[in-house]
């Protein structure tokens, strides 16, 4: 089946198998394989990309149900080559290890982000419990989109490295 | 935190990752992301019995199949001499089953197709004909004299693999007939799986216009890899070039060579195209290896007062249809004899038994140095039972028995020379910090009001870093670890390691080794690892070796290139070899510190401006092999509170203070704690992978197989204490395996106190909430 599909804010066209999953569709063919694939059972989250802005689980997706759709991938994060915030703030809050789960935890983050500016702690462990690390802990990755969210809210450098230094509290 | 990190003397700051902006991006290059021009994948088949007879496997509708491009069986590997492969416990494994499989899901086919959907569809129309056998799953029942013999290729027809022991059995049994007290526990450590989050796999890309084999691999230990592949096909090792890539987490998972390796590359031998294999979580789970499954026995004789005088201790160690652990050769139970742990016995005697069962193969070292996670979960678990049959604070036992400071190198009753400690100052820092006293006031405040409260101490101590050489080997290489450093004439360095990171951060915390040890910076320093092509020969990373070893063999390498450096110094400072000092950052005339050259000048007259009657360059290579292992310890502190009306535990607090030694990087060592616990965690109340009587495993995949998720983990303290080893290089021990070895006894400790008023002195993990209810209602207990 042919497809169209704006991903990262370029439309690409390809003719899919009906069955093919978007998370293959968009490493195999599109090669951008920033998007991982951890499990079987739609359990992990590695695969986690936006599809029209909501945060979906790219290996659950159909790659013919984006059609005409927008999806945006970890690749997309990066504007004009700078960081975007929640990319920045995992590199300072050592919020990664192995990096597997990073890219669909950015994503995740983001879709978060959008929804609730000012998540509390609380808020960000629910929002991101669909996808799992074997690495950190999470702790690291809760500061993270804490600080990144300041960040994106424009507070002040002193308040940042506050964070990043001693993490912050849940209210 | 600087994220660039041009700062001289790095070491022991918290610099950023210099993995993470291609890992951030989405750029990381893991091994599913090798996509080479012709590439076919590669799907196995797999039984779906535990234990059967193959009467016939007919492959002709999978051959007719669309894109099929070959099929393979055990009869055709047969053919090529490699149906079997040695294990690294010296077993040997089947490649693909012929004759019969012994577990479920074992590799019974391959399919190759031009696309991965292709091969999962053929992989369904190749149809085995199974004659169903008599199945054994507990490995006691395995021990019966009637029990179905699950290895009928061996000589000995029974399903006991071997017996292993350490200690001094006469010295034991003659403490215990006159100690006053003695307690005994059997202990189950359940069989989890490592399950990092990237699954198993592979691309083998044989290039047969040039006779050579580049294989991508998710290895954690690639030149073992080459070495066993050479082995198993022999295929000249020259002309196999192993790559691991970024790899997705390893915790031991990554470590053995695994069926579908040998299969992709069977393949592409025959096909001249490069073949990819990727496993599913699925077959993650199910057939590369698990981990633990130890059932113990342990016996504590002590005296009135709390002294512990011997330890005995007897296991059965499940280790499914292949014996494939990840031991060192003369070490079948691993390095299990560390179970007196931290305390002062006076002799101890410890007996394992290896078993066959019809399960998956193993078990790996999961985030462990070879079954020390076993070993202190059952020490510190029996110290608490101890503890209480003799009505003692489990802290006040554990400080009365603790090996003292000036013990240490304190040589324990199994033969092992812990190199340095502080336990008392650990654990005192650990009580003060979570404010133990009142916790066990608010304890027995809201056990007055019949509401369970739990505090549960972990004190362990480590053996980590793998050698020496001399006692240590995997299929005979000796366990060293190397370093190559290489200084480009404008001061610039790239340095390659024998270890291969898996999200540890070795190309940061390296770089800070040799940054430190040369005046230059970590942005100096590139850290390359991975490819056998150019990396000197090492053993790998796991079981926490990777700073004992390789460590200190950069640590060391970066001091020969010093050494060197001093003569071109001496040269350029234009004074005798004597005269010149090191400060850390430069060269300096004794005496004239204003004239100096710093390792950038000297690197580059070591290409320009070489003195007479030295060699020009500037790089050298070492082999580390460590005198001794190296003996990380630490004090956890968990506090839980139960609810009665569902018997689920709340972890409310979890402290841990780890003395690793010195520290390259503390904000990686913190990191590490946290994901060790947080896998400790999970393994303490989440995870065991069970079978039914006919040998069908229960716990698949994720859905029934619980890795915990943000949600479900509580958050951790840290904090730390620091006794350098005083044979390492650069004073340090290694942390990785630390927070789970030590932190799952904390956690159950912690329960089994807080269930301690109904008279309950063990729960086995994983303690599910239905475990406690359970336990409850027994005991009258409702909401």
């Amino acid at each position: 089946m042919k497809i169209r599909v704006k991903v990262n804010g370029r439309w690409y066209e390809s003719d899919v198998e009906p069955r093919t999953l978007l998370a293959y569709w968009l490493r195999e063919d599109l090669k951008l394989t920033g998007t991982h694939i951890g499990c079987d059972t739609t359990s992990c989250g590695a695969c986690t990309v936006l599809l029209d802005g909501k945060a979906v689980k790219s290996c659950t997706v159909l790659a013919v149900q984006a059609n005409g759709r927008e999806v945006m991938t970890v690749e997309g994060l990066e504007r004009n080559g700078q960081l975007h915030p929640l990319q920045s703030a995992f590199w300072e809050c050592h919020a990664l290890q192995c990096g597997y789960c990073t890219p669909g935890m950015l994503m995740a983050s983001y879709a978060l982000l959008q929804e609730n500016p000012n998540p509390t702690e609380e808020e960000i462990r629910e929002g991101l419990s669909g996808n799992i690390c074997r690495c950190t802990g999470y702790m690291n990755i809760v500061k993270a989109v804490q600080t990144a969210a300041r960040k994106m809210s424009g507070e002040s450098q002193e308040a940042l490295e506050e964070v990043a230094a001693n993490g912050a509290s849940a209210d | 935190m600087a994220l660039r990190q041009t700062e001289l003397r790095p070491m022991g700051k918290p610099v950023g990752r210099k993995e993470d902006p291609r890992l951030i991006r989405g750029k990381g290059r893991y091994v599913d992301d090798v996509m080479l021009p012709n590439m076919l994948y590669l799907c196995l088949v797999r039984s779906p019995y535990a234990h059967a007879r193959i009467r016939r496997i007919d492959t002709s509708a999978a051959l007719a199949a669309p894109g099929v491009k070959l099929v393979l069986t055990g009869e055709d590997l047969a053919q090529m001499n490699i149906d079997w492969m040695p294990t690294l416990a010296g077993d040997r494994q089947m490649v693909l089953a012929r004759d019969k499989v012994l577990f479920q899901y074992q590799e019974v086919a391959a399919v190759v197709a031009e696309t991965r959907a292709q091969a999962e569809d053929a992989a369904q129309l190749i149809e085995v004909d199974y004659e169903p056998l008599p199945v054994v799953v507990d490995p006691f029942k395995a021990l019966e004299p009637d029990a179905p013999i699950v290895r009928e290729d061996r000589e000995q027809k029974s399903n006991h693999i071997w017996h292993w022991e350490a200690g001094d059995r006469e010295e034991t049994d003659a403490l215990f007939r006159e100690a006053p007290i003695v307690v005994k526990q059997q202990v189950r450590f359940p069989r989890v799986h490592p399950s990092p989050l990237e699954p198993c796999g592979c691309v083998a890309d044989y290039d047969s216009a040039r006779s050579k084999l580049t294989f991508y691999v998710t290895s954690q230990a690639p030149h073992v890899h080459r070495t066993v592949l050479a082995m198993v096909t022999g295929f000249p090792e020259h002309q196999i070039q192993v790559i691991s890539p970024d790899v997705g987490g390893g915790f031991g998972n990554k470590v053995p060579v695994y069926p579908g390796y040998v299969c992709a590359i069977a393949a592409s031998l025959k096909l001249g195209v490069p073949v990819k294999w990727i496993e599913t979580r699925t077959e993650n789970i199910t057939s590369t290896h698990f981990a633990r499954d130890f059932h113990m026995t342990a016996e504590i004789a002590a005296r009135e007062d709390g002294k512990v005088l011997a330890l005995r201790v007897k296991t059965i160690a499940d280790h499914g249809a292949f014996d494939a652990a990840a031991n060192p050769t003369k070490f079948p139970a691993g390095l299990f004899s560390i179970v007196t742990g931290s305390y002062d016995f006076k002799a101890a005697h410890v007996e394992v038994d290896g078993v066959f069962t019809n399960k998956p193969p193993g078990g790996v070292a999961y985030r462990c140095s070879f079954r020390v996670t076993e070993a202190s979960y059952l020490i510190e678990r029996t110290m608490d039972i101890l503890a209480r049959r003799l009505n003692m604070d489990p802290a006040e036992l554990r400080l009365r028995n603790f090996i003292r400071k000036e013990q240490f190198p304190y040589r324990s009753p199994t033969g092992w020379v812990y190199d340095s400690g502080d336990y008392e100052k650990t654990l005192k820092l650990a009580l003060e910090r979570i404010g133990y006293e009142e916790l066990r006031k608010e304890q027995a405040e809201k056990r007055a009001r019949g509401e369970l409260m739990g505090i549960g101490i972990s004190t362990f101590t480590e053996i980590v870093g793998a050698g020496p050489a001399h006692t240590f080997d995997i299929v005979g290489i000796k366990m060293f670890d190397s370093a190559q450093i290489r200084v480009h004439p404008t001061g610039k360095v790239i340095a390659r390691l024998g270890v291969r990171h898996q999200g540890q951060g070795h190309e940061t915390t390296f770089a800070q080794i040799i940054a430190e040890e040369l005046g230059l910076s970590v942005d100096d320093v590139l850290i390359e690892e991975g490819d056998t092509d150019t990396a000197p020969y090492g053993l790998g990373t796991y079981a926490s070796r990777s700073t004992p070893t390789a460590g200190g063999a950069a640590a060391l390498c970066a001091r020969r290139i010093r050494e060197k450096a001093r003569k071109i110094a001496s040269h350029l400072l234009e004074v005798s070899e004597d005269d010149v000092v090191w400060d850390g950052t430069a060269f300096s005339v004794k005496g004239l510190p204003g004239r100096s050259v710093t390792m950038k000048d000297v690197a580059f007259a070591a290409y320009t401006n070489v003195p007479e009657g030295i060699e020009p360059g500037l790089e050298a290579t070492y082999y580390y092999n460590p005198p001794n292992l190296t003996f990380p310890n630490g004090a956890y502190i968990a506090v839980v509170d139960i609810d009665k009306g569902t018997g689920a535990v709340k972890v409310r607090r979890f402290l841990a203070v780890d003395d690793c030694g010195n520290v390259i990087n503390p904000m990686i060592v913190e990191g590490q704690v946290h994901g060790g616990v947080t896998e400790g965690f999970a393994i303490a109340f989440m995870q065991d992978i069970p079978y039914d009587a006919d040998g069908n495993c229960l716990a698949p995949n994720w859905m029934d197989y619980l890795v915990p998720t943000a949600l479900d983990t509580p958050r951790w303290e840290t904090d730390r204490t620091v006794t350098p080893s005083p044979h390492h290089p650069i004073g340090a021990k290694g942390v990785g395996e630390s927070p789970n070895v030590g932190s799952p006894a904390a956690f159950v400790n912690a329960v089994v106190d807080a269930l301690a008023p109904l008279g309950v002195e063990h729960i086995d993990m994983p303690i599910y909430p239905w475990k406690v209810w359970r336990i409850l209602r027994e005991h009258g207990v409702t909401e």
